[in-house]
């Protein structure tokens, strides 16, 4: 059922990469859903925070990678979808999960563009420097991996292209309440705690905010980076299922 | 490998029983047959028939419910990334990548295929020069014309040196220039041997170009042949065009001349009749016009046409082969 990643699949999955970089990065939903929107809006609630805004920066920087890396994914493999142009990788002898780190690779390099734009606005309003950089650096990989992933995962289950963003962003907006960005998780209430993490933005947030603040609100770093790695290698097999699935 | 010790060797695809179903529906009916090397194989059927399907099934992009297929031994359900390296597929709609240049296209599909890197640039080069892209290596994919689209596909689906290459519905939607280049390509192509898989709804192309055709309805391959086996197969019957002044409105005027099989007038009142036997029927038609006083216009003998074939094949009969040819 799940196919063995070899060293060739490796290789293949950043031919893929390149090619969607080249083909979707200019592309006007990437650009701005996945640039323009996270930049905006993480300046629009720094501004607003005032002397909280370091509290909720690491949570911002988060969502925004979150943003960048997911609307990548559904710009490649929707509009690929809808054209027929994925069968030409169904084509190729690579195997479905070959693909799917390719498309997860594609948009994890969109999400490092993305993320270096959010830095660019937030830097200068990051009073301290970041407690653990290196954490920080590992966990900001391992974030973009994981909702890339995410992304990829969500984007083989859209069946109707034209609802794509519609259907994104009724995923994403509300985990921006619900993952500790704004509201601190242990003080939602049980049900949305709970639904808080089954969410893969909650480990991001948390180990983020650990890494630049020094603190987190329930779940420890550790935790956090072992869970998003777990998550991220089941939504890569997932979609690897999925991507054969999709053979009628 | 998984070749079966009785296939014989010269076989680039063999089917078995070949079968699809979508949910209830048998888009492909329990056909078998074989492709040899270096062949131009044709897959003739009207729309819906059942060829895109088969090479779906083929090349793996779309499972097969009942049946096998192999490909040069390799077993379709079990080697498929082995039989990739082996295929190219070119198929019915053109979707390579619109953002990307000709040359970018083609060098993703290099790097796919594992082309050796020392290699690639080289192949895409000559790939651009085989097929009169050159001077278009840096237009974008979706800037191409139609024509251009289908000639980067085919050179896509050859950067790899595959053997056997399926060409699904090449020439659909081109102008007759456009048309005439694909066919001298696939014609090139073959001569440089590599076995081709073609389908196509266009009969004239299929038995222009194929060395044997094998022609589908409703998912099932009901002749297979050369283009002279199957005009053999309709061989006993000829046509007669005739054109007589005053024009005949009503074919039962014909009704009881001896030979005759079939009568249909076109719209240019231009009487097509189906014979199996000519000395019979021409007697019996000059009897008529005499005693009806009518002057010949025009009167033509001919054997079936594949349009004729195809029909006939088609309607598993002999009575609509004159109403073919109005077309």
């Amino acid at each position: 059922m799940i196919d063995m990643l070899r060293l060739e699949d490796i290789i293949k999955a950043f031919y893929i990469a390149k090619k969607d970089i080249k083909e979707y990065y200019l592309k006007p939903p990437t650009i701005s859903w996945g640039i323009v929107f996270p930049v905006a809006f993480t300046l629009a609630f720094i501004l607003k925070g005032g002397h909280h805004a370091q509290e909720i920066i690491p949570g911002l920087i988060a969502l925004a990678l979150f943003f960048g890396t997911t609307s990548m994914a559904a710009a490649s493999i929707v509009f690929e979808r809808k054209i027929g142009s994925f069968e030409r990788l169904l084509l190729f002898p690579v195997s479905y999960i070959g693909i799917a780190l390719g498309k997860t690779l594609s948009s994890f390099m969109f999400g490092m563009v993305s993320l270096f734009a959010t830095l660019v606005v937030v830097l200068p309003f990051i009073l301290n420097i970041p407690t653990y950089s290196l954490f920080l650096v590992a966990v900001l990989i391992l974030s973009a991996l994981m909702f890339s992933a995410f992304g990829v995962f969500i984007s083989f289950l859209i069946k109707d292209p034209t609802n794509t963003m519609m259907i994104f962003n009724s995923i994403r907006l509300p985990m921006i309440f619900l993952c500790g960005i704004f509201i601190p998780i242990s003080s939602l209430p049980l049900p949305l705690r709970l639904i808080a993490f089954l969410l893969p933005l909650t480990y991001s947030v948390e180990a983020t905010r650990f890494a630049i603040n020094g603190n987190y609100d329930v779940v420890p770093p550790i935790e956090s980076i072992l869970l998003m790695l777990i998550i991220t290698i089941l939504l890569i097999l997932l979609t690897s299922i999925k991507i054969r699935r999709t053979i009628p | 490998m998984s070749l079966p010790g009785c296939y014989p060797l010269h076989d680039a695809i063999i089917a078995e029983k070949l079968t699809k179903y979508y949910g209830d529906f048998l888009a492909v009916d329990h056909i078998s047959f074989q492709v040899r090397k270096s062949e131009i194989y044709g897959f003739l059927g009207p729309n819906g028939a059942g060829k895109t399907t088969t090479v779906r099934m083929l090349c793996g992009l779309t499972r097969i419910s009942e049946g096998k297929a192999y490909i040069y031994g390799y077993d379709i359900n079990r080697e498929l990334v082995a039989i990739k390296k082996l295929i190219g597929v070119v198929q019915d709609i053109s979707n390579l990548y619109m953002e990307l240049s000709c040359y970018d296209n083609l060098m993703f599909c290099a790097e796919m295929y594992g082309v050796p890197r020392h290699q690639r640039k080289e192949r895409v080069m000559d790939l651009l020069r085989f097929f009169g892209l050159e001077d278009k290596k840096h237009v974008k994919f979706k800037e191409l014309s139609k024509g251009l689209k289908r000639r980067l596909a085919i050179a896509a689906a050859l950067v790899h040196k595959p053997k056997l290459l399926f060409l699904d519905e090449p020439t659909i939607g081109l102008d007759v220039k456009s048309k005439r280049q694909i066919w001298n390509l696939i014609c090139k192509l073959n001569e440089k041997g590599i076995t081709i898989f073609l389908t196509t709804h266009n009969i004239y192309e299929a038995f222009r170009l194929c060395d044997r055709i094998a022609i589908i309805n409703r998912g099932k391959i009901i002749a297979e042949g050369t283009p002279t086996e199957l005009r053999k197969k309709v061989s006993g019957n000829k046509i007669i065009e005739l054109q007589v002044s005053p024009p005949i409105k009503k074919s039962t005027i014909l009704d009881n001349v001896d030979g005759i099989i079939d009568v249909n007038i076109g719209r240019d009142n231009t009487i097509y009749i189906t014979i199996n036997d000519a000395i019979a029927a021409l007697e019996g038609i000059l009897e008529i016009v005499k005693k009806l006083s009518l002057e010949i216009v025009m009167l033509n003998l001919r054997g079936a046409d594949a349009e004729d074939v195809f029909i006939r094949l088609i309607d598993g009969t002999e009575k609509n082969i004159g109403s073919s040819t109005r077309r």
